[in-house]
This record gives C-alpha cells, structure tokens and sequence, in this order.
C-alpha cells in the first residue's frame, strides 16, 4: 500500500501536507510522531473517513479511493478502535459476526455452532482465553481491545491499523497483543502501529517512519536506528525561538496536592503550584493528565488524597465550588465541554460569571453583559462577524479564545489549561502563548496539560510528568531536555522523589 | 473449549434477570398460597395466564420497540382501532371464522405501525413524538369508525366470543395463540438477522452502521411488529371481553412498557429478552391477581405496578454501578 | 488558493444577505409560523360560523384549556433541559384527592390550596430527586411515579366521588374577574404566562437552562449545577400540578380517581407543537402561548362547527407530526441547498 504526496487541508489548519507512507506486506510498520503531527488525520483517511484535498493511494499496484468507511473496509482495510465500534450487551460472537451472521443458506436460521467454534477457532488462534459467548461488557479493557483485533482478522483484512492499542493494557496484555501481531505478520498482513512508546515500537516493529508537524520527515528499518535519532527527528526543530521570553517571578504556594487518587484513573499524584509559575503538565494519550485537573477542578471525584487551598483544606464537590475560589478550567474537549455550540458567542462568555452581570443575581442586563463580553472578547481578538453569532460557526482557533475570553473574566488566581493548542493554526497558538505567560506575569498560577514536547519545554518553569497515571518526574524547565522528558514521559525511567 | 459445563451455566442463569424474577416470583407465591391455597389451583392459574396473554403479546411488540431505543406509545389506540374493526365485521357477517378476523386485526395494524415506523425511520421524528400524535389519531380514527357507537356482544356472533375460550388440549385458544407469539418472535430473535440487529441499533447505532446495519429497515421492521401485535391483540380483546367499545385499552401501553422494564429490558436499548418480558407480564399478573388474597382491593392495582417498576428501575441501576466501579478497579489505581 | 477562497467566502456572504433569504429565515423561524396558523384558524373559524369571534364565547371558550395551558409551562423547563414528565397528570389527580377529602372533613379554602401545593411539591420534588439519583432516564421513573401517584389516588378513593367543597371555592375555576367577563383561570394563565417568559428569557436560570439543554457537560464544566436545577424544575412542576388541581376540582367540583386522565400526552404535544424541541435547548415561551391558544381554539372551533371530539383528537394528532416533520423537511431541504452551494463555488 502506498500513500503518496497526500495533503489534507481542514479550514484554517493544514493538517497533513504532501505526506508519503509506504506499507508493504508482513511488515509491522510504526507511524511515530507527536499530537497533533498527523497521524490520526492519515488514520482516518486510510479508512475512508476523511477525503484528501490532494495526494494519492494506491494498494497492491493500483489506484484507489474511498467514499465513505465501508468501502475502505471492503478493501481490506480495518482500523482498530477503542469503544465506539463494540456492542457491549452482546456476546463476542455476535460482536464479530454482527452485520453479517452466518446462517443456514436454505432456512435462513441463524447458525450459531458455526459462528461460535469459527470465534472460538480464531481466539484460539491468537491464543486468547475468551469465552465466545461471554457478554463484551463484561470483558476488560484489555479483553475488548483483543476481540476488536479477532474482529479485524475476521473481516480478512489485509491492512490493520492499530492506533495506540496498549494504552490501556497491562505488562502480560501486551504480550498478548504482540503474540497476535506477529501471527499477522506471517499471515502477510501489512500492520500500521501507532504508538508513543518506544520500548514497544524497538520490540514489534519492522519499520517506521516519523511525522512532525502535518510532514513526512523520515523513515528507516527499527533495526538500523536508534532512540535518539527517532526522539529527533520527531522533535526536530529549536525550541527557544518559539516561545514568548517569560521571567518567571514566583510567588508563594498557592495549591498543594498529596497523594492524590482516583480510582482507574490516576495514583498518588503530589505536587505543588505557585503564583506566577507555569507548571506544564506532560505525558502520553492515556496518562490521566485530564482527570486530575477535573478533579482539582471539581467535576470528578478523588478516592484518596488531599488538597491545600493557600493552606486551607480543599476538596470541591462541583465546578461553582472551585470556581468560587477563583480556578478556572479550560477543558480538553473545546466543543462538548468548553462551549455550548449552539449558543451565541455572548451566552457563552458571560456563562460562568453570569450571576455578577446580573441585578440581584438574577436578572440579566443586555448592556452590562454586552459590555462584558466586548471587553474580554476583545482582549482575546476573536475573529467573528458579532458576538451575536453561534459558537459553533466558528474556526478552532476563534472557538479557544472565546473559551479562554470566558474564563479570564471570572478572574482566576489558578488558571488551569487542558491542551489549549490542540488542533489550531499557528497565529492562534501564539496569541495563546501570548496569553498564558500574560497571565503568569500577573501572577496568575497556571497549570499547562500538553502533549507537544516543545510546547512544554518552551513555556514551563516546572514540568510534572506522567505515565500511565502515575507521577513519574518534577522537573525544572532548565534541567530538562526533550529526550528526558520524553523518556520519562514513556516511562524507561522512574524519578525517585518526585516531590519538588 | 469454550465451558459448557452445567456449573457455568447455571452461574450465568442466575446472573441475569430473567432468573431473578423466576426467584421472586416463587418467593411471591409461596406465602401467597400458604394464605390462600385455591391461589394456586389449576382454575386460578388458568385465569392469571389468560388475563396476562393479551399483555405478554403486547408487551412483545413494545419489548421491540424499546429495544431499539424508542418507545410506542400508540399501543392502546392501535388495539382500539383493530378491536373495533373486527367488532364491526363480526356484527355485520357473524358468519366470518375466527381466524379470519385474526388476520384481518393483524393485517389492520401492520398497516398502522407501518405508518409509525415510516415516520421514524425516514421522517427522522422522534418515536415519542411520532406515537404521541398517532395515539390520538388512532383514537380519533376508532371514534370515527364506531360512529360514537359500541359494538356489544348481543351483536357479536357467538363463535367469535367463545373462541378464545374454547379449549384445544386442555389450553385455551386464547394462551395457544399467546404461545405461539411467545414461540415465534423467540426465533426471530434468537434465529434471524434482523432480530439481532435490533440489539444492535438500540445498543450502538454508529456501530451497527458501520457494520452495515440498515437502521431505516430495522425501525421499520420494529414498528411493524408492534403495530402487528397490537391489531392481533385488538382482535382478541373484543372477544375475550365481548364488546368494542371506543375506550378501550386507554393507557395500555404503559402496561406494555412496565412489563417491559420488569424483564430487564433496559430504555436506553441493546438489552433485554423475550423471556424476561414474558416473566415480566407473569409477574404483573400474579401480583394484580394475589391483590384480593392479601386483602387489598384491586384498586390498589395501579399503586403495586408503579412500585414494582420503581423497584425494578432501582434494582436495575445499583447493579450498572455496582459493575462500572468493578470494571474500573480492574484498571490502574 | 488563497483568492478562491476568498470568492467563496464572498459570495456566501452576498447569498446570506439577500432579502430573499432573510425573509426565508425569518418566516420558517417557529414562532412565525405558529403565529400565521393560528391567525389563519381564527380566519377559517370565523367565516364558518358566526359564533366564533363572539367575545363571549371566546373567552368562555379558555375555561377548556387553561388548565393544560397552564401546566404547559413549567413542562417547558423539564422539556428544556431535555427532560420529561409524564406523571403530572397523576399528580394533578393524588392532590385533587387529597384536596377532595379534605373538603369533605370541612377543611377551608386556603387550607385545601395550601395542602394541594404541598402534595404537588413533594410528589415532585420525590420525581426529581429519583431521576437525578437513579442517573435514569426521566421517562422511565415517571412512566413508574405516574402508576405510583393515581394509584394512591385510585386505591384510597375507589370509585367514589368527592363533591363536597366549602362554598365559594368554585371561584378559581369558574368564575369571572369580577365586572369583566374574563375568566379567573385565564387571567391567571396569562400572569405565569409573563412570569415563565420573564424567567425563561431574562434570568440566569432561564439562561443555564438553555445551556443544560444544549450541553449538559458543558453546562457543568461551566459551573452550572445541573443536578441541582433538574431538582428544581420537578419539584417546580410538582407545584403547578398542585395548582391545577385546585382549578380542575374548583371548576367541576367533582374529583374522582381517573381525573384528568391522558392530560400528560396532551400537555407535552402543546410544548412540543411550541416549538420546544423534544431534546432540549431550543424553544420560546411565546410559541407555547401561542401553541396552546391554537389548540385551544382549534378545538373550540372545530366544536362550533359539530367535529366530534374524536375528529379533534385527530387533528391535534396530525397537527403535532405536521409540526415535527416539516422543520425537518425544511432542515434538509435547506441543508441541501447549502451543499449545492459549496459544489458550485467549488467549481
């Protein structure tokens, strides 16, 4: 299979831009690169999702495109998921078969011998010790993944794309899933991993190649590289210059967080945050980064733990509770958490500070609120034709500010940010930059969740690390580099006191 | 190989609900009977089944419906409808078998629960709202057709009235015909494609259309068997009761739903059992009918079917919990 | 590229400004629409027959609907934030027994109204807190309360009757502002008519409200307490049921078990059909004022002109679907346009 010079060009943004990627047979190939460096954009337009806007595919020799996800999965395509292909109230056998169930050519009866021993054939196969008729639900994580991947094989695929299959496997659970990998190579089944870490990627794959930013940097065989040659061509660029220059003035502690637990979540989280620093929060898709700001945030609960407000005891029980003491959260997810799409860019914006705004906290004043909105929509120069409009009109990038003009104005002494750049152009990202060391300055204790390395090296002063819900590394932004980072981030070291 | 073992099998009996409510209702019946004894002789029971027959095929449609995530509120009307229709047809050709009116209720409602499922599944309009209006449409279309008339059973032929009586083997027609529903839509649900991809609509419709579920078809298909059901369920109540009147089966279909939720079978769709509906309908009918034993009128009927459904409702969601946070500690932390 | 780009955003911009368009969006907007109906029923009444616009009769004519019309209103909050109740109706009926007893051991007027209001409050309130407890979907614990409260109703009352109330307490429902010939009720519904669009439309609950129906999750990473308002909007509705309840017995001084039976279905379609959308986030108190006066005087007219109640029923019923599909039919059609659009400009 062989993807040539494509470009996928989305409003605003060019996701992929004359990308090529070869996958031949019985070869597991990575696909490495950071957020954001284009790799689930190819995913989706190898499975027929997405349409390039230029560039071409072809597959055993001949040209081809797809219109819509059945067709690439006729064609021998299948991308293994997460969740959202499963039906978790029926049995593994049917979960495979659905769509399709074998049945007696004459009668029409259903016939569930042969669809149970052919389930039971095909775990066997990738020797897995699953009940065929056991209800999905009632699998683990792990177990799901593996019967996604006897799915993909019983669709006779010839390209399976796995998308960060171990995210939340255990030690033994991947082993399983490498097991299974190599079967697929020696069926001749070409495999497209996608995966963050490195330990795996030096065990299972062939050949690999890396994506920086929407653009084909390189490639080679696994066997001829090294760690320090892939950690750089995927982080490639200087970092310095990027980044606004912030003189980090400190102040005293603001929050103290020990020990902090949620169940399935994270484990015995501890750091401490001060005004005026910006602390980056760094780790990998599946590292529990999000949960814990939810949770100092107040949306979710923690099992364990404590939390110190400027010494106080503090442990939320809904958003108004943190809110009330002057956090704020940009959540991770723009569209369903940070925005009400279908209201207009005011509602929006005075959304959290609306009892202010209005008389008696009740009655809603058009003129103070537009007043309101005027000044911190403006501050964050969002580009719209009125604040009257709907949010979901709006670019990616327009939609983050009005999220982030939202927040300013309920002026926050800890302003947290979840991936505030994720999927916006560059001028954007800048003015966010922009906007986060402003806030530092004015002493404003931040908290920064990112996955690109050089976002977090270039605007933090400390850096926590996590891995698979656990704290691997406080770092000082002077001390780190990006390969430590990273390797703590992928977890081939544990930093002993993480406490700083 | 997979375990067959008797062991595993009654482990994963006794997990589901279905086993749950053959328990309770043991349960129920035991100091029921102590009580009363006559409660559970061979005449008593025959009335509890018979009572409960139209319900169970009812509830059948509905159990459907609900499965894949929608609901049918126009339950009551279609039967009003079909009820009054054969009525007439009797009164006005008493020489008409049966069998024939039968078929002519199930033909009447397919055609109505087509109308619903058309406007489901290509119209696009929510089943609540869809049914909300075709309740009253129906009843207003039974109004029009009786001409503000009853049909009683002076104008009924006898032959009609007693068919559900009349027994074959010691069983009603009436159950036989309750039986036969029971049989045949378990094979469809068990033996057919579609049965299945109903699951599959109401469990995860992005998924099912990605495996190349037809979600049109099957909601179709799923209001027409209600809708069938119904207009069968119509036929045999004018004739079990003896009359057509407008007003009848008003608010049946909450019957219909509460047997549902009883047998396990969840609103937000993907899950539940025919057999559940049916020990859901059985156990409504037990209790309604233990009411007088225990010596609370049967007007505290509604009350108890409220409660039960309130209980199941609760029942029902502690266990959901009780299993996410099982599933969660499996995880790290 | 760049200038392509350019010319599309251009002459979008130019399509979406024409009068012609504008005066598209403007007159499918709901609200319009149910307006011209409801000016063309009043037309079509009136040339049939003589005793329609007969001030008179018009405003006798509400003593039919204010009771629904009135209990449409805090359905509109339930229905907002994507919610349901289908067990008012019984709730109506539980306090109107409970209102009817106490006539009968010769309790006063402002004890019967009092004591409604507080069985409306609780039976609600006991609604809100199971649907937010239980994480249910609120049509299945209500389809369960609706059996639980007229079961209350019917097991404690049979088939009795209750018709004895103190004097005077036919007032609220049946009499007249006095020296006009408007009716109390409806006087009354136009009060909470105010009040509802007043919170709906210029208070932060109303505003939160929109938000929750929208996106609940962003709602409650907003600050909103979602649990907390859902609460508040049973309970609230639990209220009015009491309220109504002291309409209804007050107008037909009679209360027995199966009062105002099937006014649940009746009282959604008149929010729906006022262009409250069934899953929430979108809808107006005007258009279920409005919506409730049509049906209100659809079904007064179609009585002038002898339509049997069914044929009514069956109008209403078409009138709903009507109401449902052709937004949709619009929707797509409009949907479609656009995309011809971006095909054209494309090329």
């Amino acid at each position: 299979m062989e993807v040539q010079h494509v470009t996928k060009v989305f409003p605003g943004i060019r996701a992929l831009d004359d990308v090529h990627l070869s996958l031949r047979r019985g070869e597991v190939h990575a696909l490495i690169g950071e957020n954001g460096a284009g790799k689930s954009t190819l995913v989706k337009i190898l499975t027929g999702v997405y349409i390039p806007t230029s560039g071409t595919m072809t597959f055993e020799g001949k040209e081809i495109s797809f219109k819509n996800a059945i067709d690439a999965q006729q064609a021998g395509i299948v991308a293994i998921h997460q969740e959202a292909s499963m039906f978790p109230e029926l049995s593994v056998t049917e979960n495979i078969y659905m769509g399709h169930h074998l049945r007696n050519p004459k009668t029409k009866k259903l016939d569930w011998k042969t669809m149970q021993e052919n389930t039971q054939g095909l775990l066997q196969r990738m020797q897995l010790d699953i009940n065929p008729d056991s209800l999905v639900k009632n699998l683990s994580v792990a177990q799901r993944h593996m019967v996604e991947i006897v799915k993909a094989l019983s669709l006779d695929a010839d390209l399976v794309i796995m998308d960060e299959p171990t995210s939340a496997l255990t030690g033994r659970e991947v082993d399983d899933l490498f097991r299974i990998v190599r079967s697929l190579k020696e069926e001749g089944k070409a495999i497209l991993f996608i995966s963050h870490k490195f330990e795996e990627i030096f065990e299972i794959c062939d050949y690999y190649t890396v994506f920086r930013d929407g653009q084909y940097i390189g490639e080679g065989k696994v066997a001829e590289s090294n760690e320090d040659t892939i950690i750089n061509m995927m982080i490639g660029r200087s970092i310095d210059q990027m980044y606004p220059h912030h003189e980090p003035k400190i102040g005293k502690k603001v929050l103290e967080v020990k020990h902090l637990s949620q169940l399935g979540a994270f484990k015995d989280i501890s750091f401490d945050l001060h005004e005026g620093e910006i602390l980056g929060l760094f780790g990998l898709v599946g590292a529990g980064r999000s949960e814990v700001v939810r949770t100092i945030f107040g949306i979710d609960k923690a099992s364990e733990g404590t939390m110190h407000l400027l010494g106080k005891p503090f442990m939320p029980k809904g958003a108004i509770d943190s809110m009330r003491k002057g956090i704020a959260l940009v959540p991770e997810d723009r569209q369903k958490q940070g925005l009400v799409l279908k209201m207009s860019l005011t509602h929006n914006i005075s959304l959290p500070v609306l009892t202010n705004l209005c008389w008696k906290g009740l009655v809603t004043r058009k003129k103070t609120e537009s007043n309101y909105v005027q000044e911190h929509g403006d501050q964050m120069e969002i580009k719209s034709a009125g604040y009257h409009v709907d949010a979901e009109t709006l670019s990616g990038g327009n939609q983050q500010k009005v999220v982030l003009a939202k927040w300013i104005g309920t002026n926050p002494k800890i302003l947290i940010l979840d991936e505030p750049t994720k999927g916006i152009d560059v001028a954007t990202k800048a003015a966010v930059h922009e906007f986060v060391c402003d806030m530092a300055d004015k002493g404003v204790a931040v908290i920064l969740i990112s996955s690109e390395l050089p976002e977090i090296l270039g605007m933090s002063d400390r850096i926590v690390v996590m891995h698979e819900g656990y704290q691997t590394a406080i770092l000082d932004a002077e001390e780190a580099t990006a390969e430590s980072v990273m390797r703590y981030a992928i977890a081939t070291v544990q930093m002993e006191a993480s406490n700083a | 190989m997979p375990d067959l073992s008797f062991s595993s099998f009654v482990k994963k009996a006794l997990a589901r609900r279905e086993a749950t409510l053959t328990v309770l209702l043991v349960v129920l019946l035991v100091p029921i009977s102590i009580r009363s004894p006559q409660f559970l002789s061979a005449k008593n029971i025959s009335t509890i089944l018979n009572d409960m027959a139209i319900l169970s095929i009812v509830a059948i449609g509905e159990f459907y419906v609900i499965l894949s995530n929608g609901i049918d509120l126009s339950v009551g009307s279609i039967i009003a409808f079909t009820g009054m229709a054969t009525g007439m047809i009797n009164e006005a050709n008493p020489t008409v078998s049966p069998l024939l009116l039968l078929l002519a209720g199930m033909g009447i409602g397919m055609v109505m629960g087509l109308f619903n499922g058309v406007l489901v599944a290509y119209g696009k309009i929510p089943p609540i709202i869809t049914t909300l209006g075709t309740v009253n449409i129906y009843r207003g279309l039974t109004f029009l057709l009786s001409g503000g008339t009853w049909v009683t059973a002076h104008e009924m032929s006898k032959s009609y009235i007693d068919f559900p009586r009349n027994s074959f083997l010691g069983i009603s027609n009436l159950l036989w015909i309750a039986l036969l529903v029971i049989a045949v839509f378990y094979y469809f649900s068990r033996y057919t494609r579609t049965g299945r991809e109903v699951y599959a609509i109401g469990g995860n419709p992005t998924a099912a259309k990605f495996v190349g579920v037809n979600e049109s078809r099957v909601r179709v298909v799923v209001f027409l068997i209600s809708g069938t059901l119904c207009g069968l369920a119509g036929a045999l109540w004018t004739a079990r009761y003896a009359s057509a009147v407008n007003e009848m089966a008003t608010g049946f279909e909450m019957q219909a739903v509460a047997a549902c939720v009883l047998g396990g079978v969840n609103f937000a769709g993907g899950s539940g059992g025919i057999i559940g509906v049916v020990l859901g309908t059985l156990f409504l009918g037990v209790v309604t009918n233990a009411l007088p034993v225990i010596y609370l009128s049967v007007f505290w009927q509604t009350f108890v079917q409220g409660l039960i459904i309130l209980i199941a409702l609760t029942l029902n969601t502690m266990s959901d919990q009780r299993k996410t946070k099982k599933l969660l500690a499996q995880r790290r932390g | 590229m760049a200038e392509k780009r350019d010319l599309v955003a251009k002459s979008r911009l130019i399509d979406e400004m024409s009068l012609k368009n504008r005066l598209i969006e403007y007159f499918t907007q709901w609200e319009v629409l149910l307006s011209i109906i409801i000016v063309v029923v009043f037309v079509f009444f009136t040339i049939r027959t003589p005793y329609f616009l007969d001030w008179f009769n018009l405003m006798n004519a509400t003593f039919q609907f204010s009771e629904k019309a009135i209990m449409a209103l805090p359905m509109i909050f339930i229905i907002m934030c994507g919610d349901i109740d289908i067990s008012i109706a019984s709730i109506i009926a539980l306090c109107a027994y409970v209102v009817g007893n106490a006539a009968q051991s010769g309790a006063s007027i402002p004890s019967l109204i009092f004591l409604a209001l507080l069985v409306g409050t609780l039976a609600g309130l006991f609604n809100g807190v199971m649907i937010t407890a239980l994480e249910m979907p609120a049509i299945a614990v209500t389809l369960a309360t609706q059996s639980v409260f007229r079961g209350i109703a019917i097991g404690l009352l049979g088939d009795q009757a209750r018709t004895e109330f103190p004097e005077n307490f036919g007032f609220f429902g049946q009499q007249f502002i006095p020296g006009t010939i408007i009716p109390f009720e409806f006087v009354l519904y136009l009060v909470l008519v105010l009040l509802f669009a007043f919170i709906l439309h210029k208070t932060t609950y109303g505003r939160r409200l929109y938000a929750i129906g929208n996106s609940a999750e962003a709602a409650r990473f907003s600050g909103i307490k979602v649990k907390t308002m859902r609460i508040i909007n049973f309970t609230v509705t639990g209220f009015f049921c009491g309220l109504t309840s002291i309409l209804l017995a007050s107008r037909i001084l009679s209360v027995r078990s199966n009062i105002a039976t099937g006014w649940d279905l009746e009282i959604i379609t008149l929010v729906v059909l006022g262009g409250v959308a069934i899953t929430g986030g979108k809808g107006s108190v005007y258009g279920v004022f409005i919506g409730s006066m049509l049906v209100g005087y659809l079904k007064f007219g179609m009585g002038l002109l002898k339509f049997s109640g069914t044929l009514m029923t069956i109008v209403i019923g078409l009138l709903l679907i009507t109401a449902v599909l052709l937004p949709r039919l619009l929707d797509m059609y409009k949907a479609n346009r656009k995309l011809r659009l971006q095909q054209m400009s494309r090329n």
